[in-house]
């Protein structure tokens, strides 16, 4: 009975050893080890030094050099390419930002009171997972601005225009042009994750809600889905002000590295001219400095809208 | 919500088929430059160049996909070794990124080691960073590394990804303590109880990053346009931007190109959508 005793407290002894909180912390660190490092490798560190650099002029070659706030003065004073890099850049954040967020929350809840939900979520979903240049190739071959694209020669077929138009070479059709292919290609993640949370909803609130006098599907929509799907949202508004501001490939493509009146420069294209092109890296790192500073003002406005406290 | 069909009135079942077609029509729209994708890469070279323009092709042929991987050379560079590239690259990351995330998922929702709350603030934050803003000081460091141009730069970048451990982390918050404190009592390793038990259960969550893993890393630009200069290093997307500047007559093959690697990121999504759904009901930042 004694020995029993004792080989259960050595066992429970045994057990809070390799159990104990001790070790179990040490196996926590050492399972985020690997994430931990890559994190702060690529993202942290590299976001904290861009900003050091941007203080600085460096061309990889010779030694990195302290010139202060010239970079960011030369941004705003000198460089009217960025002005208007900057410019695009945010008219194309603030409207296909907004309407490919909205369009994917009212998509799927609509797609969510359907039956064949599914292939409707696939249907919505693929042009989301397209390689970019794959779609600004179909898209350019369809919008060719001469009488042979397949799009002006059906305007012209139908009588809305007289002649062919020059989608991708008028600046005025350009940034509209790019504009809806971006809406097009929007319901992504954020589509998914309220679709899935419409799916999620507890249905009580809706028996719940009729009883209370909500008569139709909108009132139902406004008044109890969407604050129950706050944290959704809010990761959605992230995730839509990250990728409105990380369009190049698409916009390249369809406009050409040298659109005309500059109409369609993004600031990560502007970015990469005095990066990748140029070699001015003090400067390039200001304006990325410049992008991230607008990410981090949008998704202010976005925890604003959608954060629960 | 959903009600049986023939319990409705006429008039609601009037709204509903005005609904459906409402969205069939879209779905069809928005399906229209996919479709004639497809029917160009099956387009023979004269219905290319026909006028005016048709939307379908007539006699549909596989001489586009040919002509890509036998006389289309980007550079000096045949087309397979692209192929290559994009496959081997992909799949490593896919791989390492799911172990990575995974085990940091776990650490931060299970283990909770001292900070861990602070450690997943920072990693919100970063879910909010967008991704060409470190790619300066990224350049300087493989430059300095040596290790521009290698698969290295291809592949190191896009591990740590802020949203995948966010994603893991969120659908492991269901998987209940006492089966893995049972585990422990029984007397398995952490190691143990993290593949044999949390891994089976929060699969939907690691098929879902697979998913999106495969997607971005498949159609990454980025990497490649910056960390690699040597054409034999470049990966599918290059072919894509540079294969239409050549000259009209590769019009098809680009077609076929970009069906091609189209395809494989759809048929990769349809076989996990369901555990893509599962897992993105989670998906939710509670502040």
């Amino acid at each position: 009975m004694v020995k029993h005793h004792k080989e259960a407290r050595s066992m429970k002894k045994n057990y809070s050893f390799r159990y104990g909180k001790t070790a179990r912390y040490i196996t926590g660190y050492a399972f985020l080890l690997p994430f931990l490092i890559l994190f702060l490798l690529f993202i942290i560190i590299p976001v904290i030094w861009g900003i050091v650099i941007s203080f600085t002029k460096y061309d990889l070659m010779t030694p990195m050099q302290w010139v202060g706030l010239e970079n960011y003065i030369a941004l705003f004073t000198v460089d009217d390419l960025f002005l208007v890099a900057l410019k695009n850049t945010l008219t194309f954040a603030l409207i296909a930002g907004p309407i490919g967020f909205l369009s994917s929350f009212f998509f799927a809840w609509v797609i969510h009171q359907l039956h064949c939900r599914n292939i409707f979520a696939l249907a919505f979903y693929v042009p989301s997972i397209m390689s970019s240049l794959a779609v600004s190739v179909v898209w350019l071959s369809m919008f060719s601005s001469n009488r042979t694209g397949i799009i002006n020669n059906f305007l012209l077929k139908v009588g809305l225009i007289d002649e062919a138009i020059s989608w991708t070479l008028d600046p005025k059709y350009i940034m509209p042009l790019i504009i809806v292919i971006s809406v097009w290609m929007s319901m992504g993640t954020g589509f998914l994750t309220s679709l899935a949370g419409f799916s999620n909803i507890n249905e009580d609130i809706y028996e719940a809600g009729k009883i209370d006098g909500i008569r139709n599907r909108f009132q139902e929509l406004f008044l109890l889905t969407i604050p129950q799907m706050k944290p959704q949202l809010f990761f959605n508004g992230i995730m839509s002000v990250v990728n409105s501001l990380n369009v190049y490939d698409m916009v390249t493509q369809i406009a050409g590295a040298d659109s005309p009146d500059n109409c369609a420069l993004t600031l990560i294209g502007h970015m990469y001219d005095y990066g990748f092109a140029r070699f001015e890296l003090g400067y390039a790192s200001a304006i990325s400095m410049v992008m991230l500073l607008v990410s981090i003002v949008l998704g202010q406005i976005v925890k604003k809208l959608f954060s629960e406290r | 919500m959903k009600q049986k069909w023939s319990h409705l009135s006429t008039e609601a079942k009037l709204k509903w088929i005005i609904v459906y077609i409402f969205m069939i029509l879209l779905v069809l729209l928005s399906a229209l430059p996919l479709i004639y994708m497809v029917s160009t890469a099956f387009k023979p070279l004269q219905e290319l160049f026909l006028f005016p323009p048709t939307f379908f092709t007539k006699n549909p042929t596989l001489q586009n996909f040919k002509q890509l991987f036998s006389t289309v050379q980007v550079g000096t560079i045949p087309m397979t070794r692209y192929v290559f590239n994009s496959v081997f690259t992909t799949a490593i990351t896919v791989f390492l990124t799911v172990i990575i995330s995974s085990m940091g998922a776990y650490a931060l929702e299970k283990l909770k080691p001292p900070g861990h709350k602070w450690i997943f603030k920072v990693v919100i934050i970063g879910l909010m960073f967008v991704p060409p803003v470190a790619q300066i000081p990224i350049y300087i460091v493989m430059s300095k590394l040596h290790l521009l141009n290698t698969y290295a730069a291809l592949i190191l970048p896009s591990l740590a990804t802020p949203m995948y451990l966010f994603l893991m982390k969120q659908f492991m918050t269901q998987i209940p303590e006492s089966i893995i404190e049972s585990a422990r009592i029984e007397g398995a390793s952490e190691l143990r109880i993290f593949f044999k038990i949390v891994m089976p259960v929060a699969k939907p969550a690691w098929c879902t990053v697979i998913v999106f893993a495969f997607c971005a890393q498949w159609n990454n630009s980025g990497n490649s346009i910056i960390y690699i200069t040597d054409q034999s290093m470049k990966t599918l997307p290059y072919v894509l931007s540079s294969i239409g500047s050549g000259s009209a007559s590769l019009m098809g093959a680009q077609a076929a190109a970009a069906l091609l690697t189209t395809s494989v990121t759809i048929i990769i999504y349809t076989i996990m959508q369901k555990n893509v759904l599962d897992t993105m009901s989670y998906a939710g930042i509670d502040e």
